[in-house]
Formats: C-alpha cells, sequence, structure tokens
C-alpha cells in the first residue's frame, strides 16, 4: 500500500523545459508545486569536466538508462515490435532540466502555416493534395494566438538572433543580437543571396552576449567551445531549464522538487485526476501524491505511456482511425542534405556552439508552390558550425575505404576542409503511425514498455530528395575545389543511426474532442484537471527544431493551469 | 633438490624457470604470457644518461588476455595505420583504449536494455542478441585467428599487413560466416572502438599524449574559441586534455 503524502496544488510529472516554465508561472501566483523528477538533480558545477566527447557523446552519460526503460519499435503492424537496446535514431534525456540540459538550443517559432496546415494547404491545393492516410489537422490555435507566448519563452531564454523574412510576425526584435558568423556561414550566406534566396542567423540559445532576462536572472555569453548537443554548458550560456526557469521557482518556496521519484500512475475517480503515484528509487518506496491539478511534463513517450497505463483519455485504433492517446506520432526527416569537399582551404571546424549556423526558410512549410510537387511542407535548410567532434566526425568523399590508410589520410585531410548544408524536413502524421503499450516487453518495475510503429513514406522521400537538391545548389554555390556529394535518397526508417530527438505527438491539441487529446491550453478535453505538456501535443512536426514551439505552448498551458484554478473548474475551451 | 644459494650458481634465470616448469617443449615457446616475458631483455642502466620517461601504468591488460590483445592491437592497426602523417593506433595505444573499455560498463552492456525475449529482427530494429560486447569481442577475436589459421595456417597477427587486411575484409563483407554473431557486426564495433581510442580524450589510455588530436589539428578541450570563431584563417592550437583542469 502506497504511503499517501499531503495534499498539493499542483503536482508535475518531469523538470525539464515543460515542468519547469509551469512551475516559474505557478509559484509565482502562489500556487504549491511539487515536482517530480525520475532522474538526478543537476547543476552548471557538474560540467567540470564535459569536453569528453565519449562520455557524454558516445556513451551518453546524460541520457537516459536504458536497462530500466527503452522503447519498442516496429515499421508496421505486421512486424514484431523489439526492444530499442541500444540508443541510435535518438537520445532520451533524464535528470533535472531534462532534454533542455543537452539541447543544441536552435529555437524557432513554427510556421504560421503550421497551426493551420489542414486549412491553409486545401484552400491553396484543394483536398486531393492531402495523400490517403495523411491525417495533418489544424491546431486548434493560431500562430497569432501563440505569438505572445514565443515572445515569453524567447525573453526568458535570452534567444539571439535576427528577423526570419519568411516567418511569422514578431511583437518584438529577439533579446540579443545574432551569434559570430564563421567563414564557413559567410559563405552560405553570399550563396544564398546570389540565389535570390532569404537566409537569416538561426536563433540560439547559446547567448551571443551577457543577458539578465525579466525575471533577473543574468547569464555569461558564448564561448563557442564546441560542446553543445549531447553536453551541459559549463558556463550557463545554453538556456537550460536549470540555469533559468528552475531557480524562480525555487525562490518562491512554494517549488519542491523531488528527484529519483518515478511517476508510474496517474491517480484518478472517474474522470478527475486525484493525484500521482511514484516509487522513489532509492527506496523502493511507493508513494501517492494527491494534488488538485496534475500536469504532465515528461518526453512524449512518457506522456502518452502514462496515460495508457493509467488508463486516462481514449487510446487511439489506427484501424478505425479513432480515439486520440497515441495518434499522430510523427518524427524529423533529417536525410536529404549536401556536402562539399574543399582541397584548398581549411576552417576551424572544431569550434561552434549548438545553435550557430545560418538557415532559410525559402523551402519550408508552405513558402514555396508545391502544386506540382508530389509533397507538402518542407524543410528548413543551413549550414551550421557545432563543432567537429573527431571520434564522430570522420567524413570522407565517396568511395573511399572506411579504414586503412586511405582513409585514415582522407578523413584526417578533410577533418577541417568539409562543409555541408543540411534539411531538416518536416514530418507528417499517417493514420499507421502511432504509440501503444508494448504486449511483451517491460520497464524495470514490470510495467509495459511505450511501442512506435512509424516508417518513412512517399511524403518523406519526395520532400528529402527535392531539398537535398536545393542544399546541393547552394553548396555549389559556395564552390568546393574537389567534390561535392548530394543525398537525395532516403530509405526505411532505421533505428540505429542518430537522426534527431525531435519526436512529437500522441497527445495532440485540437480544437475538438473527437480528433485531439487537449485543448489549446493543453487541457484534457476528457480529464479537466489534467494538463500535458510538451511536444506531445504537436499535431505534426515542422521543419523545424521542437524547443520554441514547447516553451510557448508550456507558457500557454501555464495559464491555462492558472485559469482553470481560478474559475474552479470546467473546460478553458 | 633443494636449490642452495652457494655463490658459485647463477640465480634461476626467467629461461631455466621456464624451461624447468615444462612451459618451454623442445625449444618451442608456447604462446601467451610465458612467450612475452621469455623475449623481454631489461635495457641496461647506464648512469650518466637521461632517465627514461616515466612508465605508462595505464598500459596494462583489465580485460584481454594477452594474445587477445596482440589480435586486436595487430587489427586496430592497419584499421588507423601509422604512415607518413604520424602515428597509427598502434602508438596510440586505441587496444589498451579497448581493453580497458570492455573491462567497464561498456562490456557488461550495462545501460542497454538486455531483457529477454531476444528474437531476430530487422536491421532498422537494431542489435537484438543476448551476448554483450565483451562476449561479442571474444568470439571475434578467437574467430578471427580460426580464420587466419585455416586460411594462411597462421594467427591473426602473425600475418604480413596486406593478409591482415584480406582477413579484416572477410570479417566486414561477412565473407565469414560465423553462427553466434555477425562478423560484419564485429568488425564495424572493432572499426568504431579503434576510432573512439584513436580520438578520446587521453585519460581513456588512448590517444597517447593527444597525438591522435595532433594527427587533424583537433585542439582537445580549450575553455574558449571566441578569439577564434570568426577568424578567416585556420588557427592551429596545441592541444590540451582534461587533465589539464586538474594539475
Amino acid at each position: 500500500m502506497a504511503k499517501k503524502l499531503p495534499k498539493v496544488d499542483v503536482v508535475i510529472v518531469g523538470v525539464g523545459w515543460g515542468g519547469g516554465i509551469i512551475a516559474s508561472e505557478l509559484t509565482r501566483q502562489g500556487l504549491n508545486v511539487v515536482g517530480l523528477e525520475r532522474g538526478k538533480e543537476r547543476k552548471t558545477e557538474d560540467y567540470f569536466m564535459v569536453h569528453d566527447e565519449l562520455r557524454y557523446a558516445m556513451r551518453y552519460e546524460m541520457m537516459q538508462d536504458l536497462s530500466k526503460e527503452t522503447i519498442t519499435f516496429r515499421s508496421k503492424n505486421s512486424v514484431r515490435a523489439l526492444p530499442m537496446r541500444s540508443y541510435g535514431s535518438f537520445l532520451l534525456g533524464t535528470g533535472l532540466g531534462g532534454s533542455g540540459v543537452h539541447w543544441n538550443g536552435q529555437t524557432f517559432r513554427f510556421l504560421p502555416y503550421d497551426f493551420e496546415i489542414r486549412s491553409k494547404t486545401v484552400e491553396r491545393y484543394g483536398e486531393k493534395k492531402i495523400p490517403d492516410g495523411m491525417t495533418i489537422q489544424d491546431w486548434g490555435i493560431t500562430y497569432d494566438e501563440l505569438e505572445p507566448y514565443f515572445d515569453k519563452f524567447e525573453r526568458m531564454a535570452g534567444i539571439s538572433g535576427e528577423e526570419n523574412p519568411l516567418g511569422g510576425k514578431r511583437s518584438q526584435p529577439y533579446p540579443t543580437p545574432p551569434m559570430k558568423m564563421t567563414t564557413s556561414i559567410k559563405m552560405f550566406q553570399e550563396a544564398a543571396k546570389k540565389k535570390n534566396l532569404h537566409p537569416f542567423m538561426l536563433p540560439s540559445a547559446n547567448l551571443s552576449q551577457a543577458y539578465t532576462n525579466p525575471d533577473g536572472v543574468s547569464r555569461a555569453a558564448c564561448q563557442y567551445c564546441g560542446y553543445c548537443e549531447r553536453f551541459g554548458c559549463e558556463y550557463g550560456a545554453k538556456a537550460d531549464p536549470v540555469v533559468t526557469v528552475i531557480p524562480i521557482a525555487q525562490k518562491t518556496g512554494k517549488f519542491e522538487i523531488r528527484t529519483h521519484s518515478h511517476v508510474r500512475r496517474i491517480l484518478h475517480n472517474g474522470n478527475k485526476a486525484t493525484g500521482v503515484l511514484y516509487t522513489d528509487i532509492t527506496t523502493g518506496e511507493e508513494l501517492e501524491q494527491p494534488a488538485d491539478i496534475v500536469v504532465l511534463t515528461s518526453y512524449v513517450f512518457n506522456n502518452v505511456r502514462l496515460l495508457l497505463m493509467s488508463k486516462l483519455g481514449r487510446p487511439y485504433d489506427p484501424a478505425t482511425g479513432k480515439g486520440v492517446i497515441g495518434k499522430n506520432y510523427a518524427y524529423q526527416v533529417i536525410r536529404g542534405g549536401a556536402i562539399g569537399f574543399f582541397d584548398d582551404r581549411e576552417f576551424n571546424l572544431y569550434a561552434g556552439a549548438g545553435a550557430l549556423a545560418m538557415c532559410l526558410d525559402d523551402y519550408n512549410g508552405d513558402n514555396f508552390d508545391h502544386s506540382d510537387l508530389n509533397f507538402i511542407h518542407g524543410a528548413n535548410i543551413s549550414l551550421s558550425q557545432l563543432g567537429l567532434r573527431p571520434i564522430a566526425n570522420n567524413k570522407v568523399p565517396e568511395g573511399t575505404p572506411g579504414w586503412g590508410k586511405e582513409f585514415k589520410a582522407a578523413s584526417i585531410k578533410y577533418a577541417n576542409r568539409m562543409l555541408s548544408v543540411g534539411a531538416q524536413g518536416a514530418s507528417l502524421p499517417f493514420r499507421h503511425h502511432f504509440l501503444d503499450l508494448d504486449s511483451t516487453y517491460k520497464d524495470v518495475f514490470g510495467d509495459p514498455l511505450i511501442r512506435i510503429t512509424y516508417d518513412f513514406e512517399e511524403q518523406d522521400r519526395q520532400q528529402a530528395a527535392y531539398c537535398a537538391d536545393k542544399c546541393g545548389e547552394i553548396i555549389k554555390e559556395m564552390g568546393p575545389s574537389s567534390k561535392i556529394e548530394i543525398n537525395r535518397k532516403l530509405g526505411p526508417y532505421d533505428i540505429t543511426p542518430y537522426q534527431s530527438t525531435h519526436n512529437t505527438g500522441g497527445v495532440i491539441m485540437g480544437a475538438s474532442p473527437e480528433t485531439s487529446a487537449v485543448n489549446n491550453y493543453l487541457q484534457m478535453w476528457e480529464a479537466e484537471n489534467v494538463f500535458v505538456v510538451g511536444a506531445s501535443a504537436f499535431a505534426h512536426n515542422s521543419g523545424y527544431n521542437p524547443t520554441g514551439t514547447v516553451g510557448a505552448l508550456s507558457y500557454r498551458a501555464a495559464e491555462g493551469v492558472l485559469k482553470y484554478r481560478q474559475s474552479g473548474g470546467g473546460s478553458l475551451v | 633438490m633443494a636449490q642452495t644459494n652457494n655463490g658459485n650458481e647463477q640465480p634461476v634465470s626467467r629461461r631455466n624457470f621456464l624451461k624447468n616448469s615444462g612451459l618451454v617443449i623442445g625449444g618451442l615457446v608456447v604462446g601467451g604470457v610465458a612467450g612475452s616475458l621469455l623475449n623481454r631483455t631489461p635495457a641496461p642502466q647506464q648512469p650518466g644518461t637521461t632517465p627514461a620517461p616515466m612508465a605508462d601504468f595505464n598500459q596494462a591488460l583489465m580485460y584481454f588476455t594477452p594474445e587477445q590483445f596482440k589480435v586486436v592491437e595487430a587489427a586496430c592497426e592497419r584499421i588507423f595505420p601509422e604512415d607518413e602523417n604520424g602515428p597509427g593506433a598502434k602508438v596510440l595505444g586505441a587496444a589498451y583504449f579497448i581493453d580497458h573499455q570492455l573491462a567497464g560498463d561498456w562490456g557488461f552492456n550495462a545501460r542497454d536494455y538486455m531483457s529477454d525475449p531476444f528474437y531476430p529482427g530487422e536491421v532498422t530494429q537494431g542489435y537484438q542478441g543476448r551476448l554483450k560486447r565483451r562476449e561479442i569481442f571474444d568470439i571475434g577475436i578467437q574467430e578471427m585467428n580460426n580464420y587466419s589459421n585455416s586460411t594462411q595456417q597462421k594467427r591473426f597477427y602473425e600475418l604480413a599487413p596486406e593478409q591482415q587486411d584480406t582477413v579484416l575484409k572477410a570479417f566486414e563483407s561477412d565473407e565469414v560466416k560465423l553462427t553466434t554473431i555477425s562478423a560484419s557486426a564485429f568488425f564495424k564495433m572493432l572499426r568504431a572502438s579503434t576510432l573512439e581510442g584513436v580520438y578520446s580524450d587521453p585519460l581513456y589510455g588512448g590517444n597517447k599524449n593527444m597525438d591522435g588530436w595532433r594527427l587533424r589539428n583537433y585542439p582537445g578541450n580549450q575553455m574558449s574559441y571566441a578569439q577564434v570563431i570568426e577568424q578567416d584563417k585556420f588557427v592551429k592550437m596545441a592541444p590540451l586534455s582534461l587533465r589539464d583542469h586538474q594539475h
């Protein structure tokens, strides 16, 4: 029998960006909040020895321990789902700050088109443009409605950037100027301008200069050390929840964080949650935390998994297309880029930052005419300089052997002589892409793992090939002296090579309880005191990194929780 | 008969010890520990000369047998050979790196999901075997010697470099058919861990003296490139390792 703890106003499941933002906003208004985090505490001092590629990037120091919990995967229903035994395609965060600690800091706003994707696609191209089985739908909110929340997130995090000429309208400029430009970035800019494209510096959470945010949190500028993705920042220059929102919540004295607390069920009485059941993993003790409001802010997979295990909300059924929990799982189409080899010049490619890049949206969203194309949406195209660390970066021109004398010579030669232009493609949902509970494999507590059923579609292959050609045109203009490689081909989705930790969907937002799990405050249609926050709310994934939009939605949800609390109940929409 | 030290007898030499203990049969040395002891002649001490560099105490085996180590060291060197650009995997200590990695978490797949049931899957579902990395290495190394023996009548590390390449290619392409593990998957792991051994921070036992990083002008652990990032010219820097944080 679980030990019952005193009731609190709000309990938060997972303390990353979503949890940190919700906690800072609610405690500011006087609510008592408990944050349950399954991982350990984290702080900037932990990263004293962070420039360690083997430990952090290759051995996944900061990621979830897969021996305790993983996911299972199959390409389609007829295939047996098997566990992801080692990391590959995406990396699952854990610990205080979650994935918000080891992200790169690329902070976009999704396009106005994204939020009304179905209406706008039909309006411009007709219903027939949407292929059979593609389940795109409007998000139940517009870009203009979400704009103030984007702005709030950017000001809190101190995003460094300049206006996207093809993006949604902004109420104010970015709080800090763009990052410094490298030679490679200047070359990309020049090439893109020659082609009449619209390049802009990628909005970055790695601060371009020292910044004090509206909460009074001061952070130092980025040092371009080249250790961002998969690493924590030893300067606190990269915005993460631990150096921004969490201390603000803690300062109120109303936010209690309990680490090593693994939430296993949402407890509910019919359609009203009463709290959560969790295990203290240091003692094995089961505890019940009663609360008036439950906010799920764990990663996509655990938001879905917790709802399904707790039997809250209607599970999605791909056979009928009915039900909502687990619906519209989407990912990111990362293949489709181009590489240029420069025999005659060396670049300082060892230096960089996670969000140091220039990009363009000429081929993203519906910024270009798709009338004669066999796909919709597109990709943000960019040249980034993240810092090429030596274990993971040994690209050699095609035709060079993968080991031996020739490999060694070529990999050394091109270590600082290779630039690539990449496309981050949107991933649109299909009826047969979904999340549910695995019937065979269990986690360390004996609970079922989440199961992913997903593959790339013709839409993705067409988009990848198209964008690869565009990347090729830009790199060609940049004038590599040796060789250009264009990666047009997108194979089946393979869980082994790293692609992107941009998994989305499963608890999607929308205008109707028939087709979505949460309303535009991320309040569950079927359980009014449960809010489900994160990229799980995305009805599809855009051609961008998701965190900017997750941040905006988190502020929106925080406002929803407060409204709900003040109004004393009921649906907010 | 008990040995006495009456001044006429030499102390028991290593060779005599081995002979007497039956490890040397008809003058032919059995491999492994005995062989390595036998071939070692202590360097004469010459007073007045510069002292030898401090011993690298990290270069001792945590997991491999000496026989396994020889196979791995030879294979690493073919994957990343010494050439006019500089040292290869052997001098850089990649085989020691792999040995040390297999001795710990990574070798035991401690942070991987290793629960049953085990079913063969599609390639896109990733590794689905029950064997741990250290077991895969044990089998892979043994099979490299077996294959070398059956095709060339020699152990892998006794082959000429070109012959070693032929063996590695046979593993890489799955021309070697193994029942327990995939030859190509083992090769892939060997290749990947060789590069890790060449380029990880020297604290792990490879990338000796940061010479792996020097090959490609990688500056290692630097606190800031704020002064470098905007420069058009390539900036060459002497590398630093994580050790610099504490010494």
